[in-house]
């Protein structure tokens, strides 16, 4: 019955949507059901597509970057102590500024458009991959490493029979953080500097103090995150079981 | 200072120190980056002006603000749901769920209840940052050993005592990693949602310089809130190492 909580979960979500419109009425919310049906014909709209398919796009690049990047980084440092150590405190303290003060720079090395968001969206995912990544690296086992070397493995084997069983459950859960933070990071790119896209959109509906068209675009919004956050968050425990 | 603080510090002069070599050469041009010492003499300028000090003292606020809300809130909550089961069995799947919903969605939203005043930006920066309160007090509230819990029976403690008494003192180091992730998440969340769409406060002097293209005004501010945050964070973490250490050896 492990789908049972989530279920009552979301019901309670949307009980407390649905009396929280009852208490300050159509000035400020809608209703959960009118606002299905408001992203129900929104999805439907011919014009609509290409803003998601922007933000997907954006989002998609950004992500990829992030994860190879990420990688990149953060597997040599947790290979090597000396280097992790000294890298750390910055990576830390990379990951904890407010990075879309960081934009205007973003903006005046891209320019206005797809590549700016796609650079944000990396950004912002990169840090926390690599401090994962980081991580699961320094923390295998030393017996096993150790063992590795007396039996001779080749790289290739080294990396298949022991690098990669060892460090992926922890490098999942860093792609998990990384994909959340890549979205915000895309979505914060359209609201501030673009002319498509599902946050230029919600930019667009707030000034224009379109309620039924917020609340369509954050429920869509938060519905994604929270479905490919679930998905991520089952692997990322079935391989932390797997693979202890 | 140790071989790695050393290397830490010499990376990073280095980095800044190309920085500016490529910025006075006209590698980089001015109007993308400015050298970092002209960012630093803007910054003292500015500062020195006490132009925008209100705006600086309004960000701080606010910040503050988020953080002592988020403390008590995500305080109460954790010890409330700590004893009771049922409610936390529930709600387990929004704790791991939370942090992955872009949370400026809801900004727009926000401005629409509460109008274009410093709510939003404060309620961004609580939204951020009590989740991770709650998920640490939860955290450290879990590790209390039952013997502390058997002599707070033993003395007669009501709940409420017990909770102050014994069970939040025990979980303070965890309590306290919560809060330094509050920092961090107010900061985040009130600039970041400054920078987006305001009134005032840095977040908003950062966008309006950027928008007429006054680079100098821009990367001052910049660099004031990268020192800021870092410093502030840096600290903490310190802080936070001595404490987790003190309790390792009592």
């Amino acid at each position: 019955m492990r789908w049972r909580d989530p279920l009552f979960l979301v019901v309670i979500l949307f009980v407390i949507w649905e009396l929280l419109y009852l208490a300050v009425g159509d000035v400020a919310l809608r209703s959960p059901v009118a606002t299905g049906k408001s992203l129900g014909a929104m999805l439907g709209d011919a014009r609509f597509l290409p803003h998601v398919r922007e933000t997907l796009l954006a989002f998609v690049q950004g992500f990829a970057i992030a994860v190879v990047v990420g990688l990149l980084i953060g597997v040599p440092l947790g290979a090597a102590r000396f280097a992790g150590e000294v890298a750390e405190p910055i990576l830390v303290a990379l990951y904890s500024i407010p990075k879309v003060t960081l934009y205007p720079v973003i903006l005046l090395v891209f320019g206005i458009g797809m590549p700016a968001k796609v650079a944000f969206g990396a950004i912002h995912g990169i840090v926390p991959i690599s401090i994962f990544a980081m991580n699961a690296v320094r923390n295998i086992n030393p017996t096993h490493l150790r063992t590795a070397r007396v039996m001779r493995l080749s790289t290739s084997s080294f990396a298949l029979k022991i690098l990669i069983p060892a460090a992926l459950p922890e490098i999942v859960t860093g792609v998990r953080v990384g994909f959340s933070l890549a979205l915000i990071g895309t979505l914060l790119g359209e609201m501030f500097g673009s002319q498509r896209g599902l946050g230029h959109l919600l930019m667009q509906a707030m000034s224009l103090h379109n309620i039924e068209r917020i609340l369509a675009l954050t429920l869509l919004l938060v519905a994604f995150a929270a479905g490919v956050n679930a998905l991520l968050l089952a692997l990322d425990r079935h391989l932390h079981r797997a693979l202890p | 200072m140790t071989r790695v603080g050393f290397t830490r510090l010499f990376i990073i002069l280095l980095a800044v120190g190309l920085l500016e070599l490529l910025c006075r050469l006209g590698v980089i041009p001015s109007f993308t980056l400015i050298p970092p010492s002209a960012m630093a003499q803007s910054l003292w300028t500015i500062l020195a002006s006490g132009k925008f000090t209100p705006d600086i003292v309004t960000t701080l606020t606010n910040v503050g603000i988020a953080i002592a809300t988020a403390m008590i809130a995500g305080i109460a909550l954790g010890t409330l749901l700590q004893s009771w089961p049922a409610a936390r069995r529930v709600l387990d799947p929004l704790f791991a769920t939370y942090y992955a919903v872009p949370m400026y969605a809801f900004y727009p939203l926000l401005i629409v209840i509460f109008g274009l005043g410093d709510l939003p930006q404060v309620a961004i920066g609580f939204l951020l940052a009590v989740m991770a309160v709650i998920i640490n007090t939860l955290n450290g509230l879990d590790r209390v050993p039952p013997v502390l819990l058997k002599a707070a029976r033993v003395h007669r403690l009501g709940p409420l005592a017990a909770a102050l008494r014994v069970r939040l003192p025990y979980a303070a180091p965890y309590v306290f990693t919560g809060f330094k992730l509050a920092v961090a998440y107010s900061f985040i969340g009130v600039i970041g949602a400054e920078f987006i769409t305001s009134s005032r406060g840095i977040g908003y002097e950062i966008s309006f310089a950027y928008n007429n293209f006054d680079n100098g005004v821009m990367y001052a501010m910049i660099l004031f809130i990268l020192l800021l945050v870092i410093t502030v964070n840096m600290t903490l973490h310190v802080w936070e190492k001595r404490l987790l250490a003190r309790r390792r050896r009592a």
